[in-house]
């Protein structure tokens, strides 16, 4: 008996361990360091214990100025080194300079000799400089998910917007959900009648419209991605057969803009709300429909009362898988879009790998999550109904 | 067999004028020919069974007075109107469906109203058109369930107040009590008459099982091949049955093959190739010369006494004990013989030969 339990749990201990491994863990770092102070309080740890007791009202500690000079004595990555700074210099501009230079001074002079920050430069008797040095290494902080926001606290530790020029998150994220949207929509358009289509056929041509589905989802997405650029140009296939039939007499702008996004999208995430819909179509017992005509409805009513409730579960299946999956894109709004076409995700990575900035790519990723759980957990509920009848 | 009960009572037919009429209606699926250049009518309020084989076209043929299927020529009239060409949802006819196909996604009360909702009928004649269906087949308690709650009688109830409820000029029923067991289905049959005598229905119903068809119709037609055998009442196609078929797809039959020798007068002497020489008299017109088959059904094979006319001899096979009756399995040469005979007759058969006989008005002649 034990013997049996022990052998199911050697069973699932890889997908276990492949979850914990590979979704659990990353999905509780990424939260974790969305909140941690950050790589300021990694660049200057002792720092960050003389500031902890300063309550930022009356002149910062003496220790401090020391603890910073033992920090800077210290080697760090320059990267990492690199980010603190422009943390810092985002918040107090001066840093950029005030920094490295205070770290030549403090490199130059002799070990154990006692360091004047204010004979270096005068900006270190300045209060708020302190004031920005404290806040800026929390143990925990909530200013990268702020910053997400588009939000951030202010010298009174209140929280404000972020000046307009700088407010960018917060349109991204609204692009984000509007192309998500849109391609949700568009993909319903052209995969309802499509799967429609190929439940009611049978033999060959049902399969080859199943292929004509799986095969894009075989192909590599950037090699599609790619095909798209292709026939969307200017002076690609599309544009050169409207522009030879006389349909159109310039170029329709179908690339680098948001028109492109949407049809590369589209094409890509089609089958992800085909398969549900069919398959859901296909449980639909055969005689239902003639019994519906049979009972006085018309085509159409026939679709909209008993066809489409029906399809509903596959339908709602799809959207959202559609609609998550198109949360996460980026390569496709790259190569496709126009500036104003990027998605979060793009920030997301120039987050992550152009700046190393893991906290605030963190807090990005979290408030992609979390409509994506709410999402998830609507589907679940309506979808119980439907499974238990 | 189930005793034709009802039988002389209603040939209704003959009294009303053609409610539905087939016009010589064909239908091919490709070179295959379902139903074939079908011809007959179906009075008003008649309960009609279409009763086949599987392949016989029976079912093709509710199809297309359903309008599902276009029949390849011909014409079908319904009450002087011409509807070959109409779509289903235009036809106004009640459809109960094989596995009932009830709508899973609706409750049994809007599953019954669905009819009334596609014709834009109002909110509250609605609810009392359904509740009045739903009381029709006493299943009003169960109008919030979904169909899966209900078990495969009641849904099959539901299926039919559905088809009723907007009161339909016909009533297609395509096997409808296949699916239930038998005890069931025999309460079913009942059930189903019962509302076809009180609302007047005209209803098409379509079976595979001969003693449903006998128990429920007015009239029945008998498929074979896409052409109808015999298109007869419960009674004329269990006594006379026309066709071979007929003799031995309507219940269980004997059949004596012979030449015809003689006729005279609807009496007509059959001579068997043993020399055996039987008569029959019956409404077929078989002239003499002709080979036939004497058919005569279980029961009118008598083994005790001289019953009737025609006498022959046979040799006791098996005696099954059925209860009320027992079955005597013989034979003559190599034609195999069954009577159901009385336990108390049954014991002056035993011992290897038998003298089984049948009078001549209670046999038929079929061509072979």
């Amino acid at each position: 008996m034990i013997r049996q339990r022990l052998n199911a749990c050697l069973l699932v201990a890889p997908l276990v361990v492949f979850l914990g491994l590979f979704f659990i863990w990353p999905l509780w770092a990424m939260l974790v360091t969305s909140v941690q102070g950050g790589t300021v309080r990694e660049t200057f740890p002792q720092t960050a214990i003389a500031l902890a007791d300063w309550d930022g009202a009356g002149e910062p500690p003496a220790a401090a100025g020391d603890a910073i000079v033992a920090d800077l004595r210290l080697e760090v990555p320059t990267e990492r080194f690199g980010d603190s700074v422009r943390t810092l210099n985002s918040q107090y501009p001066g840093f950029r300079t005030l920094l490295p230079r205070t770290a030549r001074a403090v490199r130059e002079a002799p070990a154990g000799e006692k360091v004047d920050l204010a004979g270096i430069d005068p900006r270190w008797t300045d209060r708020a400089l302190w004031l920005v040095m404290k806040r800026a290494m929390p143990a925990y902080t909530d200013a990268n998910l702020l910053a997400a926001l588009d939000l951030r606290r202010d010298d009174a530790g209140a929280i404000a917007a972020v000046p307009p020029e700088m407010a960018v998150n917060r349109a991204t994220m609204t692009r984000t959900f509007v192309i998500s949207a849109q391609v949700t929509l568009l993909c319903i358009a052209i995969g309802l009648p499509f799967a429609m289509i190929t439940a009611s056929l049978t033999g060959w041509k049902r399969n080859l419209l199943l292929v004509a589905v799986l095969l894009p989802l075989w192909t590599s997405l950037l090699v599609r991605t790619a095909s798209w650029m292709i026939l969307l140009q200017d002076n690609g296939l599309i544009n050169q057969a409207l522009l030879g039939l006389g349909i159109i007499d310039r170029p329709l702008a179908l690339i680098y803009n948001r028109a492109g996004v949407l049809i590369a999208m589209t094409h890509v995430l089609l089958p992800f709300m085909v398969l549900p819909i069919y398959a859901s179509l296909l449980a639909i017992p055969k005689n239902l429909l003639p019994a519906a005509a049979a009972l006085g409805a018309r085509p159409w009513q026939s679709f909209l009362h008993v066809l489409l409730p029906l399809a509903m579960p596959g339908l709602l299946a799809g959207s959202l898988l559609v609609f998550m999956v198109a949360l996460g894109y980026y390569i496709t709004p790259a190569l496709t879009g126009g500036a104003g076409d990027q998605m979060i995700s793009s920030v997301i990575a120039f987050y992550a790998i152009g700046t190393a900035n893991w906290g605030m790519a963190g807090a990005l990723g979290l408030f992609l999550l979390i409509p994506t759980t709410a999402l998830y957990l609507v589907y679940g509920r309506l979808s119980k109904p439907a499974g238990a009848a | 067999m189930a005793a034709p009960r009802r039988a002389a009572v209603r040939p209704k037919a003959d009294r009303m004028q053609s409610f539905i009429h087939f016009e010589s209606v064909s239908k091919n699926f490709g070179a295959a020919k379902v139903v074939d250049e079908l011809d007959f009518h179906v009075g008003k309020e008649e309960f009609v069974s279409l009763l086949g084989p599987s392949g016989s076209g029976k079912t093709t043929l509710l199809m297309m007075l359903a309008g599902f299927e276009r029949p390849s020529s011909g014409a079908i009239h319904l009450d002087g109107r011409r509807i070959e060409h109409l779509p289903p949802y235009k036809r106004e006819m009640g459809v109960v469906f094989q596995n009932y196909a009830l709508f899973p996604h609706m409750t049994i009360a809007e599953n019954v109203a669905f009819p009334l909702k596609m014709r834009g009928v109002g909110a509250a004649e609605r609810e009392s058109r359904t509740l009045k269906a739903l009381e029709l087949v006493q299943l009003a308690h169960l109008r919030e369930r979904k169909p899966s709650q209900l078990s495969g009688g009641q849904q099959q109830r539901i299926a039919l107040s559905r088809a009723l409820v907007y009161e339909p000029k016909v009533v297609l029923m395509d096997e409808p009590l296949s699916a239930l067991d038998k005890q069931l289905r025999e309460h079913m049959q009942l059930e189903i008459r019962e509302l076809h005598r009180k609302l007047g229905l005209t209803v098409i119903f379509v079976t595979h099982d001969q003693s449903e068809a006998l128990t429920m119709s007015d009239r029945i037609a008998v498929l074979n091949h896409g052409k109808i055998e015999q298109f007869d009442t419960p009674t004329g196609l269990y006594d006379r049955p026309r066709t071979r078929f007929v003799a031995e797809f309507i219940g269980e039959t004997n059949l004596l093959p012979g030449t015809v020798e003689s006729s005279r007068d609807g009496e007509k002497t059959i001579r068997m190739a043993d020399g055996t020489g039987l008569t029959c008299r019956d409404a077929s017109d078989f002239s003499p010369g002709a080979s036939v088959m004497v058919s005569v059904r279980p029961e009118m094979m008598h083994v005790a006494g001289a019953a009737g006319e025609n006498r022959i001899e046979a040799t006791l096979d098996d005696c099954v004990y059925h209860g009320d009756h027992v079955r005597l399995h013989m034979h003559r040469g190599d034609i195999r013989l069954v009577a159901k005979a009385h336990r108390r007759d049954a014991q002056a058969a035993m011992g290897g030969a038998v003298g089984v006989s049948f009078r001549s008005d209670e046999c038929t002649l079929v061509a072979p």
